[in-house]
C-alpha cells in the first residue's frame, strides 16, 4: 500500500515537473538568444491548452492542437515584433517590467475571451478513468502521453540545435550577439524565432497536460514562476540540467503534499527558488565564474 | 615609512594566473607607477587592492594593517581611494554631488539624522558641500558644480572623479589609467595635478600605458608582464632595464 | 526658517485642504472614503519610490509587506482572549493596559490587545521579517532580484490565502477602530468620514517630509550613487549592502503602516491584499510617475488609484495597469513628466530610416 502510493506521488511529480521542464527550457531559449527572462513564458503554456480547447470545437483533436501550437507560436512572434523588438539596449529592470506587462495583458484578454471557467482537452487515449498498469501503478494513459510528447520536444530541440543549420545560427547568436552579426547572421530574426521556439513547446505542453491538470486563465503566473525556478535550478541557459531540475521540483512539490497542507503546495517551489537563489544561483549545474561574469 | 605593502598577491582566474606572487611596497609621499603590456594584471591588481577581488594567496598591508579580503568600503574609510578606468561617475546627479558622496566616509549623518533634518546635521551638510567646493576648486572644475555629471567631456569628467576621489581625503589614492583617452594637453593638465596631489600629502599608485607621464612623474615604477612583477626601480633603470625592452617590443629576430 | 524647498509640501497641505472642502460643497462626501484609502495606498508606493527609483532595487512584492501589517495587526485585535482571562500573563496584560474589554458586533464583549499596541508589533515583526529577507535577498541583482521578491510576495500570498487562522479566502473582517487619541479614531464610520481622511493624508505627507528630507540628505545621495554605480560608490566609502538593506526596511515599514491603518479603516483585510497583482499595481505606479520623483510618484498615485477605487477601470483595472506598465517602459521609462515625444518620434524615424538604408 505504502509502496503503491509512493510510486503514485512519483509519477504524478514527474508529470508536473516535465511541464515545470518544459516551461523551464523555453526560458531558457529565450535567455539564451537575448538574454531577456521572459515572464511571459507561463501565458504560452495557457494559450495552448485553451485555445485547443476552443478549436477541438470544431476540430479532430489532432488538428486542433497543431492549430493551437501554431496560433500560439505566430502570438510569440507578435510579442515580440511589437513589444521587444525595437528596444535599443534595455536596462534589465524595464525588460523585466514590460514582459510581466505582457503576461498581465495576456491574461486579461484570455480571461475576457475565455472567463474565468476551467476547461480541458479530452484525454488522448481512453478516458479520465483508464488506468494501465505498469509494475505496481496504475497510470493514466494520459501521463504516458505527457511525458512522451516532452521527451521528444527534448530530443528534436537537441538534434534542431546541434544539427540544424538554423539551431547552430540561434546558438552563435546566444554565444556573441555581435559576432554573429558579422557573420550575416540575421540576429533580430534569431530573437523572433527564440520567441516561436519558446511559444510553441509551451502550447504544445500545454495541450498535453491539459487532460490531467485542467487549463485556466490564469495558470500562466504560477507556471512561469516555478518554470523560472526550474530554470534557474538547472542554472540558467542549460536547457538538459533544466529536464533534470524540472523533475526535481515536480517530485519535491508532490510529495510535499505527504507533510503539509496542498493549500501550500505552491509554496514549495517558490522557497526552493529562493534557497537556491540565494545559496547558489549559478544552479546546480551551472558555472561559478560565468555567473560573476555576466551582467545585469 | 611604508604606506602599502603587499607581499606574494596571486589570483588565478580559472585558467588564467592574472596575478602570479607579485610584492612590492609603496613608501608614504611617493608617487609610484605600475606599466605593462595589455592583460599583464594590472587592473586585476588594482581591484585586489581595493577589495573588489579576493586575493587566492598572498597579504596586503595598509598602514601595517591587514586590508585584503575586506569589501572596498573598508579600504575608502581607513583612507585608500580609488578612481577607475572607465570613468564611473555618478549618472542623474550633479558634479558637485558626486564629490560630495566622496565626502562620505568622513561624515556621519545616517537615516535617521536625514529623515528627521536634525540641526546636527546642518553644520555637516554645510562642511560636505564646502569641501566639495574647495576640492572642485582646485581641480579646476568649479564652473562645472550644477551640471549632471555625464554630460561632461571626458577630461572634465576625469577631473572631476579625481575631486570625488580627493573628497575622501584619502592618505593613499590609486588611479585606474587616469589619461585614458586624453590627448596630449589633456595628458599634461593630469600629470600637473597627480602632482598637486602628491604635493597636498597624498600617496599615489598609478596604474598607466602613457609612458610619458608615467616617466615624467613617477618615483618608481613596476613592471607587470603576464601576471608577474619582472622590474620595480626608478624611471631610467626601467627604460634600460632588457626585460622590460623585451616585454615590450618583443624579441629581436636576427 | 521656511524656503523654497518647503513649497511642494505647503502646496500639497493646501491641496488636500481644498479637495476635502470641494467634496463637502459638491455635495460628494462619499469621495472621501476612496480618498482616504488612496492615501495609504500612496504611502505605500511612496516608499517604494524611495527603494526603487532612489536605491536601484526592484521589489515585486512589497503588497506582501503591506499584507504583514495589515493582518497582524487584524489579527491581534480579532484575538478574543476573554476565555482566558483567569490567567495570570492575561490578568498581567490587563492591569498594563496592553489588552483590554470593548464591545464585539453582536452586542457581547470581547478582551483584545489594544490596536496600539498591535500596531507596534505589527512594525516590529515587519522590520524582523524585512531584515531577514532582506539580507540575502539584496545581494541579487536584476532578473534574480525580480524573482526573489516576487518570491517573497507569493509566499506571503500563500500563507495569508491557505491558513485558517487568517481567515483563509475570506480575509479577517470585524476589525475594530484604531482609537490614536481620545476623540480621533480610524475607523470606517461615516460619521468619521473626515476626520479619517486627515489621518490619512496627514501620514502621507509626514511620510513625504520625512523622505524628501532623506533624499536630500547624505544617506539620499549614497543611495542615488548605489543606484547609479554600485562599485563606485561602495569605493566612496558606502556601505552599499547596508544602505540597501536600511532602504528595503524603511520602505516595508511604510507598507505595513498603511496596511494597519487601511484594515483599520475598512474594518477588514483579504488575502487579495497580498496578491502579486497589489505588487506589480505599485511598481507600475512608482515608473509611471517617474522612478526617482517623490511627487511625481505621489501625484500619479493618487490619480490613478482613485480611479480604479470608484471603479472608473471596470473589469479591465488589472489590464489597465499591466498596460501602463508596457507603455511607460516602451515609451518613457524615466516616467510620464519627463515623456519626451519628439525624442520618440526622432527614434521613431532613425528606425524608419535606418531599414530603408539596408534595403
Amino acid at each position: 500500500m505504502f509502496i503503491e502510493l509512493f510510486l503514485q506521488y512519483l509519477v504524478a511529480g514527474l508529470t508536473y515537473g516535465t511541464i515545470y521542464a518544459i516551461v523551464g527550457i523555453g526560458f531558457n531559449i529565450i535567455y539564451n538568444t537575448t538574454g531577456i527572462i521572459n515572464f511571459a513564458q507561463g501565458e504560452f503554456v495557457m494559450l495552448g491548452g485553451m485555445t485547443a480547447v476552443t478549436l477541438y470545437g470544431f476540430m479532430p483533436l489532432p488538428a486542433a492542437i497543431l492549430g493551437a501550437v501554431l496560433i500560439t507560436m505566430v502570438i510569440g512572434a507578435l510579442i515580440e515584433i511589437t513589444f521587444i523588438r525595437w528596444l535599443v539596449k534595455p536596462t534589465v529592470v524595464r525588460m523585466i517590467i514590460i514582459t510581466i506587462g505582457i503576461s498581465i495583458l495576456v491574461r486579461e484578454a484570455a480571461l475576457c475571451l475565455w472567463g474565468e471557467g476551467v476547461r480541458s482537452l479530452p484525454y488522448f487515449s481512453g478516458n479520465e478513468i483508464t488506468a494501465l498498469a505498469i509494475g505496481e501503478v496504475r497510470v493514466s494513459p494520459q501521463v504516458l502521453w505527457t511525458l512522451g510528447v516532452c521527451t521528444v520536444i527534448v530530443i528534436l530541440l537537441n538534434i534542431f540545435f546541434r544539427f540544424t543549420m538554423l539551431g547552430r545560427e540561434m546558438r552563435a547568436c546566444a554565444a556573441n550577439r555581435d559576432a554573429a552579426a558579422l557573420c550575416g547572421i540575421p540576429t533580430k530574426n534569431m530573437v523572433t524565432l527564440s520567441f516561436i521556439l519558446s511559444a510553441g513547446i509551451g502550447a504544445l505542453a500545454g495541450c498535453v497536460v491539459s487532460p490531467i491538470t485542467y487549463t485556466q486563465y490564469n495558470i500562466g503566473t504560477g507556471l512561469a514562476i516555478k518554470g523560472f525556478t526550474v530554470a534557474i535550478l538547472g542554472g540558467l541557459g542549460n536547457s538538459m540540467a533544466a529536464v533534470a531540475a524540472g523533475f526535481i521540483l515536480g517530485i519535491l512539490e508532490s510529495f510535499s503534499i505527504w507533510v503539509m497542507p496542498t493549500a501550500y503546495k505552491d509554496a514549495i517551489a517558490i522557497s526552493i527558488l529562493l534557497v537556491i537563489l540565494f545559496v547558489r544561483p549559478s544552479g546546480l549545474f551551472g558555472n561559478r565564474e560565468m555567473l560573476r561574469l555576466k551582467e545585469f | 615609512m611604508v604606506l602599502l605593502d603587499v607581499r606574494n598577491i596571486s589570483k588565478r582566474f580559472g585558467g588564467l594566473q592574472a596575478v602570479k606572487a607579485v610584492s612590492f611596497v609603496v613608501e608614504q609621499g611617493m608617487i609610484k607607477a605600475v606599466i605593462g603590456p595589455n592583460g599583464a594584471g594590472k587592473t586585476t591588481l588594482f581591484n585586489l587592492l581595493s577589495g573588489f577581488l579576493l586575493p587566492d594567496t598572498g597579504t596586503i598591508l595598509f598602514n601595517g594593517e591587514p586590508i585584503h579580503g575586506r569589501p572596498p568600503y573598508q579600504a575608502a574609510a581607513r583612507g585608500l581611494a580609488r578612481t577607475f578606468q572607465h570613468i564611473k561617475l555618478f549618472s542623474q546627479m550633479t558634479a558637485l554631488e558626486n564629490v560630495m558622496v566622496g565626502c562620505h566616509v568622513w561624515s556621519r549623518a545616517g537615516f535617521l539624522a536625514g529623515m528627521l533634518h536634525l540641526p546636527r546635521t546642518w553644520q555637516e551638510e554645510r562642511e560636505i558641500r564646502e569641501s566639495a567646493h574647495d576640492l572642485m576648486d582646485f581641480f579646476g572644475v568649479a564652473s562645472l558644480a550644477d551640471i549632471e555629471a555625464t554630460s561632461l567631456s571626458y577630461g572634465q569628467q576625469r577631473a572631476v572623479e579625481l575631486a570625488r576621489a580627493c573628497a575622501a581625503e584619502p592618505t593613499m589614492l590609486l588611479l585606474d589609467e587616469p589619461a585614458a583617452g586624453l590627448n596630449m594637453r589633456e595628458t599634461a593638465d593630469i600629470a600637473r595635478l597627480i602632482l598637486k596631489i602628491r604635493d597636498r600629502g597624498v600617496t599615489v599608485l598609478i596604474v598607466e600605458h602613457d609612458m610619458s607621464l608615467v616617466m615624467n612623474i613617477s618615483d618608481e615604477i613596476i613592471v607587470l608582464s603576464y601576471g608577474e612583477k619582472i622590474a620595480d626601480a626608478k624611471p631610467g633603470s626601467i627604460q634600460k632595464n632588457p626585460d622590460v625592452v623585451r616585454v615590450y617590443l618583443g624579441e629581436d629576430d636576427a | 526658517m521656511l524656503s523654497a524647498r518647503h513649497l511642494p509640501i505647503l502646496a500639497f497641505i493646501a491641496v488636500v485642504i481644498g479637495v476635502q472642502f470641494l467634496a463637502q460643497l459638491t455635495g460628494k462626501e462619499f469621495f472621501l472614503t476612496q480618498l482616504t484609502m488612496t492615501a495609504y495606498y500612496s504611502l505605500v508606493i511612496v516608499g517604494l519610490c524611495v527603494l526603487m527609483g532612489f536605491a536601484g532595487q526592484i521589489s515585486l512584492g512589497h503588497a506582501g509587506f503591506f499584507a504583514i501589517g495589515g493582518y497582524t495587526s487584524a489579527v491581534l485585535t480579532t484575538l478574543d482572549l476573554m476565555p482566558q482571562r483567569e490567567r495570570t500573563f492575561i490578568a498581567l496584560l490587563v492591569k498594563l493596559k496592553v489588552i483590554g474589554v470593548r464591545p464585539d458586533l453582536y452586542g457581547g464583549t470581547v478582551l483584545t490587545i489594544h490596536p496600539w499596541i498591535a500596531c507596534l508589533i505589527a512594525i516590529l515583526l515587519t522590520i524582523v521579517i524585512a531584515y531577514a529577507i532582506g539580507i540575502p535577498v539584496l545581494r541579487l541583482k536584476g532578473h534574480y532580484l525580480a524573482m526573489a521578491t516576487l518570491g517573497f510576495g507569493t509566499i506571503i500570498y500563500s500563507i495569508v490565502l491557505g491558513t485558517q487562522r487568517f481567515g483563509a479566502a475570506d480575509g479577517i473582517s470585524n476589525v475594530p477602530p484604531f482609537q490614536l487619541l481620545p476623540g480621533l479614531s480610524v475607523s470606517g464610520a461615516s460619521g468619521a468620514r473626515i476626520q479619517n481622511y486627515y489621518v490619512a493624508w496627514g501620514l502621507v505627507v509626514v511620510a513625504m517630509v520625512l523622505l524628501g528630507n532623506l533624499i536630500d540628505s547624505r544617506v539620499g545621495r549614497a543611495l542615488r550613487s548605489i543606484h547609479s554605480a554600485e562599485d563606485a560608490a561602495s569605493a566612496m566609502g558606502v556601505d552599499t549592502a547596508r544602505y540597501k538593506l536600511n532602504a528595503f526596511i524603511l520602505s516595508s515599514v511604510l507598507a505595513a503602516i498603511a496596511g494597519v491603518f487601511l484594515t483599520h479603516f475598512n474594518g477588514s483585510i483579504g488575502p487579495s491584499q497580498a496578491s502579486i497583482m497589489k505588487s506589480v499595481r505599485y511598481v507600475a505606479i512608482v515608473a509611471v510617475g517617474g522612478m526617482a520623483s517623490l511627487w511625481g510618484t505621489l501625484l500619479m498615485g493618487s490619480i490613478l488609484n482613485f480611479l480604479s477605487l470608484r471603479g472608473y477601470f471596470g473589469i479591465f483595472d488589472d489590464a489597465v495597469f499591466g498596460g501602463i506598465l508596457i507603455l511607460i517602459m516602451l515609451f518613457s521609462p524615466e516616467g510620464i513628466l519627463r515623456f519626451n515625444l519628439i525624442g520618440i518620434a526622432k527614434q521613431f524615424l532613425h528606425r524608419v530610416q535606418g531599414s530603408k538604408d539596408a534595403a
